[in-house]
C-alpha cells in the first residue's frame, strides 16, 4: 500500500494498521488450516504444535486482525469525519509498533513455549488459558495502554473537530469497547465467576460494542462510496445503535443458561438474543436502501453511470449486510434458545456459527475498508473490480459458507449423537466424533478451508498490484 | 415553517439510544449483583450444614457427588452425599482443599485445556466436555478408562491419565504431554470433582445415563 497520494497522517498510520492486520489474516487462516487437517489426520504436527495451540493462534490472530482493522478504519475515517488531522497521532504511530511488537513477542511464545507450570508466573508470562484472550497478563496491560492511547487520540480530536454523528458513537463505543477488555484481566478459582466475567469481554465485544463499530462504518461507507445523505444515514445508525445495544447488551443472558448461573437467565436470554438478528436485518435493508436510493436519483437525472465509487469495497460492504444478518443472526438464532442450546451448547453448531458470523459481521467490512485504503493511498476516483478482487471475494465467501454449513453438519451430529442418545460422556463424544457424517463433515471443512486460503492468496495479489491497474479513473 | 416530525429528527433518535442503552446497562448491573451473590462460592460450614450452594466450597472433594433428576426442577442437579474418600483421605481442611483448587484451576488455564476441551459448555469442541467429567461412568468402578490405566479409585485414574495421556489412547484423536506434575494432576482432578458439583441448570442433560443407546441397546 503505497502511501504516496495520502497527505494525511492519520490515513498513513490507517494504512499501517491494515498492512499488519493482512498479515495476521493469513495467520489466521494458516493456523486454521493447520486444526482443521488435525480434525482429518489427527497425527499432523502431534506434540509439536498441537490442535490446542493452532487454535489458540487461529482465534487470537482473529481477534488481533480485527482489533487492528478497526483502529486503522478509525484512523482512516477521523480526518474526512472531523475536518482536521488526528490530535496525538505521533502518540499514536508509537502505539501502533508497541502493539505489532507485542503482539509478536505473544504469537512466538504461544508457539515456542506453549504451556507452563501451574502456577502465576504462566499467567503473566506464557498463557491466561482463557479462550480469546489467551494473551499472558504482562500483554494485556500492554493492550489497556495502547488501547487507552486509542481512546485519547479519538477522543481528542473528535472534541476539537467537527463532532459527526458517526464520531459520536465512535467515542461512546470505542470507550465502552476498550473498558471492557478489563473484564477479562483477573484470575478466580471460582468457574463459574470466571465466565460470567469472561463473557463480559467476548460477548460484549461481538455482539454490543462491535456491532455499534460496524454499523458507524458502514455509514461512513455510505457516505463516502455512494454519496448517501449524512442525514439519513445517522438517524439510521442512532436506530441501529438503540436496536443493537437494546437487544445486545441483555442478550448476554444466553451465555448465561449452564455456567452455574441462576435460571433467570434462562427467559432474559431467549428473549433479548432472540431480538438480536433484528438490527442486523435492519443494517441490511439500509445499505440496499441507501444504494437504490442514491443511484436512482442519479438515474433520474439521466446520468446512467453507477454511483459507487468503490467496486471493490462496496462488495464487500454489501456482503457484510448480508452476512452479518446470515451469519450473526441466523446461525445465531437457530441456537439461542434454551430448550435448544442445552443440546448444541458447546459442540460444532457454535463452531459453524462463529465461522459464518466473524466473516459475515466483521472480516468483510474490514477488509472493505482496506480497498478503501488502497484506493486512497494510489489517488484514486472510482476503483474497479480486477479479476482478482472477483476471484478473492467469491472463494473466500463460498469457502466460508462451505466451511459453515460443514460445520452445520457436523454440529447436528453431535447433537443427535453425542447428547441426545449418548448422554454427552467420553464415550458419547467420541461415537459421536466417529460417526460417518461427521467425519466426512470434517472432510469438506477442510477443503472449503483450503478454497478460502485460495482467496486469500488473490485476496494479497489484489492489495499489491490493484493500486497500479490501468483501468481505475484517477 | 412547517412542523418537523419527532420520528425524522436525529436528536430524538440519539436520545432514545442513549435511554435504551442505559436502561439496558443498569438492568445487566443490578443482575450482576443478584448472580454474584447466588455464583460466589459456598464454605465447608455449608456443606456440614447441608446448605446448598449453586457453587459449593471447596471441600466438596470430601463428599460423593451424584447427578440425579430433580422433579421439581425437570431436570438434573448435582447431589452432595455422604463422605467420600479423595486420594484416601476425606477430611481435607477448607485450606488444603482450598490450595488443591487453586492449583488444578491455574493448571487448567496453565495448559490451555480449554482449547481442546469445553468446560461448563465453554472451549473449544476438539475432546470431551469436562463439566461433569468428574461423573463420567468411565472412570468409575467398572469403567472402561479406570481399567486402562490399572488404578483402583477415580481420582487415581483421572490423575494418570493426566499425566501420561499419550499411553492411554481412547481414540485416534489424542491429548498430548503437557508436563502435568503428580501434584498438578491431583490439583486438575480436584478442580473436575468440584466443577462437577456446580448447578449447572440441567447441562449436560442426561449425563452418564444412556450407554448403547446408539446401538439399540
Amino acid at each position: 500500500m503505497a502511501n504516496n497520494h495520502l497527505t494525511s497522517e492519520s490515513k498513513q498510520l490507517a494504512t499501517w494498521y491494515f498492512t499488519f492486520a493482512a498479515i495476521l489474516f493469513g495467520a489466521q487462516l494458516l493456523f486454521g488450516l493447520v486444526a482443521a487437517i488435525q480434525y482429518v489426520m489427527p497425527g499432523f504436527l502431534f506434540e509439536i504444535i498441537d490442535f490446542s495451540i493452532a487454535r489458540i493462534l487461529h482465534i487470537n490472530a482473529l481477534v488481533v486482525w480485527m482489533v487492528f482493522a478497526m483502529f486503522g478504519s478509525v484512523y482512516w475515517l477521523l480526518p474526512d469525519e472531523t475536518g482536521i488531522e488526528t490530535v496525538g497521532i505521533k502518540i499514536g504511530k508509537l502505539l501502533f509498533w508497541i502493539f505489532a511488537a507485542a503482539i509478536v513477542v505473544v504469537v512466538l511464545v504461544y508457539l515456542l513455549v506453549q504451556v507452563g507450570p501451574a502456577d502465576e508466573t504462566t499467567i503473566w508470562f506464557i498463557t491466561e488459558g482463557r479462550e480469546y484472550i489467551e494473551a499472558p497478563r504482562w500483554a494485556d496491560f500492554g493492550i489497556v495502554v495502547v488501547a487507552l492511547g486509542f481512546v485519547g487520540n479519538l477522543f481528542l480530536t473528535g472534541m476539537k473537530g467537527k463532532q459527526t454523528g458517526i464520531v459520536t458513537v465512535l467515542m461512546a463505543d470505542m470507550i465502552a469497547f476498550s473498558g471492557l477488555y478489563l473484564a477479562g484481566m483477573f484470575f478466580t478459582d471460582n468457574i463459574s465467576v470466571d465466565q460470567y466475567w469472561w463473557w463480559w469481554v467476548i460477548h460484549l465485544w461481538v455482539e454490543a460494542t462491535w456491532e455499534v463499530f460496524v454499523g458507524a462504518i458502514a455509514a461512513y461507507g455510505l457516505i463516502t462510496m455512494l454519496g448517501a445523505h449524512r442525514k439519513t444515514v445517522e438517524m439510521w445508525l442512532w436506530i441501529e445503535v438503540s436496536m443493537l445495544f437494546g437487544s445486545g447488551i441483555l442478550g448476554m443472558g444466553h451465555h448465561y443458561f449452564w455456567i452455574g448461573t441462576p435460571e433467570y437467565w434462562w427467559e432474559i436470554g431467549a428473549l433479548f438474543s432472540a431480538l438480536e438478528p433484528l438490527p442486523l436485518v435492519a443494517m441490511f435493508i439500509h445499505v440496499l436502501y441507501d444504494w437504490g436510493k442514491t443511484q436512482g436519483e442519479q438515474n433520474a437525472q439521466g446520468k446512467d453511470v453507477s454511483v459507487i465509487n468503490n467496486k471493490p469495497a462496496f462488495t464487500w460492504f454489501v456482503l457484510n449486510a448480508f452476512g452479518n444478518f446470515l451469519g450473526a443472526g441466523i446461525w445465531g438464532f437457530f441456537h439461542t434458545l434454551p430448550q435448544v442450546n442445552l443440546y448444541t451448547h458447546g459442540t460444532q453448531f457454535t463452531s459453524a456459527h462463529g465461522h459464518l458470523a466473524f466473516f459475515g459481521a466483521y472480516a468483510t467490512i474490514l477488509i472493505g475498508m482496506m480497498y478503501m485504503g488502497i484506493q486512497g493511498s494510489n489517488g484514486i476516483k472510482v476503483m474497479k473490480n480486477t479479476k482478482a478482487s472477483i476471484w478473492a471475494v467469491s472463494l473466500i465467501t463460498s469457502g466460508v459458507v462451505g466451511m459453515t454449513v460443514s460445520l452445520t453438519i457436523a454440529g447436528y451430529v453431535q447433537v443427535l449423537v453425542s447428547r441426545a442418545q449418548m448422554g454427552a460422556t467420553w464415550a458419547a463424544y467420541f461415537d459421536g466424533q466417529s460417526g460417518m457424517w461427521f467425519t466426512q463433515a470434517m472432510d469438506w471443512r477442510l477443503f472449503m478451508g483450503a478454497v478460502t486460503f485460495a482467496g486469500f492468496l488473490f485476496l494479497i495479489k489484489d492489495f499489491l498490484s490493484t493500486g497500479k491497474d490501468a483501468q481505475h479513473e484517477h | 415553517m412547517a412542523n418537523k416530525s419527532v420520528w425524522s429528527d436525529n436528536r430524538f433518535w440519539q436520545r432514545s439510544a442513549a435511554w435504551v442503552t442505559g436502561f439496558a446497562s443498569v438492568l445487566l448491573i443490578w443482575l450482576t449483583f443478584d448472580t454474584s451473590a447466588q455464583i460466589s462460592m459456598g464454605n465447608d460450614a455449608d456443606l456440614k450444614n447441608g446448605v446448598t450452594k449453586r457453587v459449593p466450597g471447596p471441600t466438596v472433594i470430601n463428599y460423593k457427588i451424584t447427578y440425579e433428576m430433580d422433579t421439581k426442577r425437570g431436570h438434573e442437579v448435582p447431589v452432595i452425599g455422604g463422605k467420600e474418600k479423595f486420594f484416601g483421605r476425606d477430611d481435607y481442611s477448607e485450606e488444603e482443599a482450598g490450595a488443591l483448587l487453586h492449583l488444578g484451576k491455574l493448571g487448567s488455564q496453565a495448559k490451555n485445556c480449554m482449547d481442546c476441551h469445553t468446560l461448563l459448555g465453554n472451549g473449544a469442541y476438539y475432546a470431551p466436555d469436562l463439566t461433569k467429567s468428574w461423573l463420567d461412568p468411565a472412570w468409575g468402578p467398572e469403567g472402561s478408562l479406570q481399567a486402562m490405566t490399572g488404578k483402583n479409585t477415580r481420582e487415581e485414574a483421572m490423575a494418570e491419565f493426566l499425566q501420561h495421556p499419550s499411553q492411554y489412547p481412547t481414540h485416534e484423536r489424542m491429548m498430548p504431554n503437557l508436563g502435568i506434575t503428580a501434584e498438578e494432576a491431583k490439583g486438575l482432578v480436584a478442580f473436575l470433582k468440584h466443577m462437577s458439583s456446580i448447578d449447572t441448570n440441567g447441562f449436560p442433560r442426561n449425563f452418564g445415563k444412556i450407554q448403547g443407546a446408539v446401538h439399540g441397546k
